[in-house]
């Protein structure tokens, strides 16, 4: 094969989110020499996207609220499924590193006191989330990005990694091509964190960017890595419906937090029929009750819109499913009745704007329509609480690619927070592995021609399959048959469906040369979508219960055995395997927290 | 609106080596923005037309061009603002150097953003920082930014002028130089990096930036003019400052 560029590091981060620069900032700072690769431009990963806000138990609005609260919302939220170590963890440490992004120029809303100003959101006890209107990741991410700047991390932009380097058991580095030129690239580095975030690209409705093609799940299971929680996709209630352009886009939870409402196509507030005896005590039963919370914090329960994400789209659901949606198909989101035009385009700039612009829908004037869209990866690699290492030998993961933390399913908050305390960790437990490591490990020349081999097979045949239709098929499928409410023989049909589109695969071609090549690059990306689409349907057909952001029509109900175990897969002969491993139990003192009633 | 119609796009197609405009006839449906269009173009078209986008929602300033010779978001450019019955021409930003198609190569934002002197925080009391709203309402304004460069790209000091780029900072980065020299907690002062190195002398005001700016930061009156004032008044008194930064300020969607 012909030459390719090298480059040599003691940690290279995978991911430049708000995981994968919180964790190369922290491995530069202990010393690591450090370098992040990602697909895009620097500044433009998902993060940016991020709404609502950032969950820690800051106690600046509500002093009632701490780590133990938080831990106690999270752990519910997860339907108990959650690695606990993790929750403990991302509470205890959430509001150290909020503040710390305050050191470093970050401006959140403030409170009249001049502290951090927090919202509501769906789950949280207390209003708990630090934020910039509704642009909080812009400004996670900026500030982060430029700290990474000012520490003189390398940052290699459009750049995909496509595959892991090993040598023997451990990890040696990874190897991909730059965007721009086609031109591959090989990283050595005995520790490589993976922060590539999640998979939204393999449904059709989503949130997410072109760059979620589950790629670090694919990178992990490919070098031998377990994955956890695969099942659980979540599926945010209110993304936009109309027109069919925007059909995915996310409307944040905010709008809910600020006093929105949801209604149904009756003009009915349908979420008092919808809560759940898990959350019965803690929630408003008449619209008295719901709409005096958002002043009475300690005499009113919080309303039925608020409750965790997978109780209101499952409510959206079974609402359209019934006749009771909207001309578009969906339910009704209304913050212009309930709070005047100056407070939401203050509280709300960015939900306005997109409105207006796209759907041309004043929000101050009349209601949004919304439904569900797929949002949100809970499963991922299955990592130590402590330094977020993978099953595989210098392998460490953070952020949407990592499993355990969410459970069964993520409270709105829970990601940016997730991103700042286990970057970080993966940061300094992936310098702490270099800095151990005596002899660097060396991946074998071969590994590097054959992945080089294989990607440039597209641009060899001459009439293949067309990528795109590709991903239209698989998203078409994954909607339809591994979707928001699920059941065995559509599982196994779209199981069938991934087993024939990755034949299909297979024979995908790419038109023209390797100078960005957007048909190419999407070629290459099918395999680790197909790969983690597939890992998403083994584990759904796997768990036979109803839990969280697993809904199974054929099993409506939670199975208390379930509850003790995860879903595990990893490749065993070059193909996925579907195991179980048990949870470790929850301890005592913890276990009082959680059932506390508050 | 409604059924779908057939237009035509006329899409600048090259690379380094040179290149062209190239007609497509596509469909479009109703609600659809330049950016639909330009994808199902490579979907059913041309697979390679090279372009970048990642939200699709105006949050990440990726997708910049020059739509109809007007620099723009093509996320945020509903089709249905665009006169159908004449081609519609989609081209590269004109100030950046060509990588292919609409991709252009934007390093030179990236390298001048590296020397902007980073955030210098002053002690942190043992109480931690306060801060009040009213005091961080224009960085607020600042930070909106998404780095789309739609500003960097019309700024006629560099948009003809490739030997202005190493000494020209750009109205991106100058109000992220206003940003640090507003911020309540930033010790440092960057105004005679400002003068002397990054041309805050070159800007002439034309306010061009500032009208293509798709976060509608008025980069012009809030950044740049009190930047200029702070370099040329060294004696300049905060207070005084604050008092006409109030004044100006415009009520707008976002703030
Ligand atoms: C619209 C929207 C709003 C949201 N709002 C909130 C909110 O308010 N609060 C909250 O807590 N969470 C929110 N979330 C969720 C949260 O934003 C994400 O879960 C989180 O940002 C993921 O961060 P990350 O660092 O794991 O990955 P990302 O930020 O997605 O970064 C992934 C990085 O990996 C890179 N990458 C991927 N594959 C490869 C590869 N093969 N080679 C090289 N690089 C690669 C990408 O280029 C990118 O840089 C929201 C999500 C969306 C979509
Ligand atoms: S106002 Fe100044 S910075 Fe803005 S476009 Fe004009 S010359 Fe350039
Ligand atoms: S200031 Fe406005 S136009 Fe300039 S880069 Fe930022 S968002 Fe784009
Ligand atoms: S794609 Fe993000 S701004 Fe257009």
């Amino acid at each position: 094969m012909a030459e390719h560029e090298t480059h040599e590091f003691d940690v290279i981060v995978i991911g430049a989110g708000g995981a994968g620069l919180r964790a190369a900032i922290e491995a530069q700072a202990q010393g690591a020499r450090t370098a992040i690769i990602c697909k895009s431009l620097l500044g433009k990963a998902h993060t940016v996207m991020a709404e609502g806000g950032v969950a820690a138990a800051l106690g600046t609005v509500y002093s009632e609220d701490n780590w133990e609260v938080h831990f106690r919302d999270t752990m519910r939220g997860g339907k108990m499924l959650n690695n606990w170590r993790m929750a403990r963890i991302h509470a205890q440490e959430a509001p150290e590193r909020v503040l710390e992004l305050e050191d470093w120029g970050a401006l959140f809303d403030r409170t009249e006191e001049g502290r951090i100003l927090q919202r509501d959101f769906g789950g949280h006890r207390y209003a708990r989330l630090a934020h910039v209107g509704d642009r909080t990741g812009l400004e996670m991410i900026r500030i982060l990005q430029q700290k990474a700047v000012a520490m003189d991390i390398d940052v290699f932009m459009e750049t995909t990694i496509v595959r892991l380097l090993k040598d023997g058991d451990r990890i040696a580095g990874a190897f991909g091509y730059r965007r721009e030129s086609g031109k591959f690239v090989e990283f050595k580095s005995p520790a490589v964190v993976l922060a590539t975030g999640g998979v939204g690209k393999a449904y059709k409705v989503t949130s997410n960017s072109w760059e979620y093609t589950g790629d670090g799940h694919a990178l992990g299971l490919w070098a031998g890595a377990d994955l956890i929680d695969m099942e659980f996709v979540q599926f945010h209630p209110t993304g936009m419906v109309w027109p069919p352009s925007v059909m995915g886009i996310l409307v944040t939870e905010g709008v809910r937090g600020d006093g929105g409402i949801l209604r149904n196509g009756s003009d009915e507030r349908f979420m008092f029929g919808y809560i759940p005896e898990m959350f019965r005590a803690e929630t408003a039963d008449d619209e008295e009750e719901a709409d005096r919370w958002y002043t009475d914090r300690k005499g009113a329960r919080r309303p039925p819109d608020l409750l965790p994400r997978d109780e209101v789209a499952r409510a959206i659901v079974a609402e359209i499913k019934e006749g009771r949606g909207t001309p578009h198909g969906g339910v009704y989101l209304d913050i212009a009745s309930r709070r005047d035009p100056e407070y939401i385009t203050r509280r709300l700039p960015g939900m306005y704007h997109q409105f207006k612009e796209l759907a041309d829908v004043d929000i101050t004037k009349e209601p949004m329509e919304v439904g569900p869209t797929c949002h949100y990866m809970m499963g991922g690699l299955k990592v130590d609480a402590e330094t977020a290492a993978a099953t595989v030998d210098g392998l460490f993961a953070a952020g949407e690619v990592a499993g355990g933390m969410h459970g069964a399913n993520r409270l709105g908050g829970n990601s940016l927070s997730d991103l700042l305390v286990f970057g970080c960790r993966a940061g300094r437990g992936a310098a702490d592995y270099a800095r151990a490591v005596d002899v660097r490990p060396e991946a074998s020349a071969n590994q590097t021609e054959e992945v080089a081999r294989e990607a440039l097979e597209p641009f060899e045949r001459t009439d293949g399959e067309n990528p795109y239709l590709l991903q239209q098929r698989l998203q078409d499928k994954m909607q339809a048959l591994v979707g928001i409410i699920r059941v065995e023989d559509e599982l196994k049909k779209g199981l069938d469906a991934l087993g024939e589109l990755k034949q299909r695969a297979g024979r995908v071609t790419a038109e023209g040369n390797r100078l960005y090549n957007p048909g190419w690059h999407l070629a290459l990306d099918l395999r680790s979508l197909l790969a983690t689409s597939e890992a998403i349907a083994l584990a759904a057909l796997e768990r036979k219960e109803s839990r969280g952001a697993q809904t199974r029509e054929d099993f409506p109900q939670t199975d208390p055995e379930l509850g003790k175990i995860n879903i595990v897969l990893r490749m065993k002969n070059g193909e996925p395997y579907v195991d179980r491993s048990p949870l470790e139990p929850l301890p005592q003192d913890l276990r009082s927290v959680v059932e506390r009633s508050l | 609106m409604g059924d779908p119609s057939t237009v035509t796009m006329r899409i600048w197609r090259g690379d380094t080596n040179g290149g062209g405009f190239e007609d497509h006839d596509v469909e479009v449906s109703s609600g659809e923005v330049v950016l639909d269009v330009l994808h199902r173009i490579q979907a059913t078209q041309a697979p390679d037309l090279a372009v970048r986008w990642n939200c699709k929602a105006g949050r990440c300033g990726s997708c910049s061009a020059e739509v109809n010779g007007v620099p723009r978001l093509t996320c945020m450019t509903r089709m249905s603002i665009l006169d159908p019955a004449e081609p519609i021409t989609v081209a590269p930003m004109r100030t950046f150097p060509i990588i292919k198609d609409l991709v252009t190569d934007v390093s030179y934002n990236y390298e001048m953003s590296k020397r902007v002197p980073p955030f210098r925080p002053k002690p942190k009391p043992p109480d931690g920082h306060r801060m009040f709203q009213e005091d961080i309402e224009r960085v607020q304004e600042f930070r909106k930014c998404i780095e789309c460069f739609l500003c960097q790209n019309v700024c006629h000091v560099i948009r003809d002028h490739e030997e202005n780029k190493p000494h020209f900072a750009g109205p991106r980065m100058f109000i992220r130089y206003a940003e640090l020299e507003m911020h309540p907690l930033d010790s440092g002062d960057r105004r005679d990096l400002l003068q002397e190195e990054m041309g805050l002398g070159l800007c002439n005001i034309t306010k061009c930036c500032s009208e293509v700016c798709p976060e509608d930061i008025h980069i012009t009156d809030n950044a740049i003019i009190p930047l200029k004032e702070r370099v040329v008044d060294r004696k300049y008194d905060p207070i005084v400052w604050l008092g006409k930064a109030i004044k100006g300020r415009r009520s707008g969607r976002a703030e």
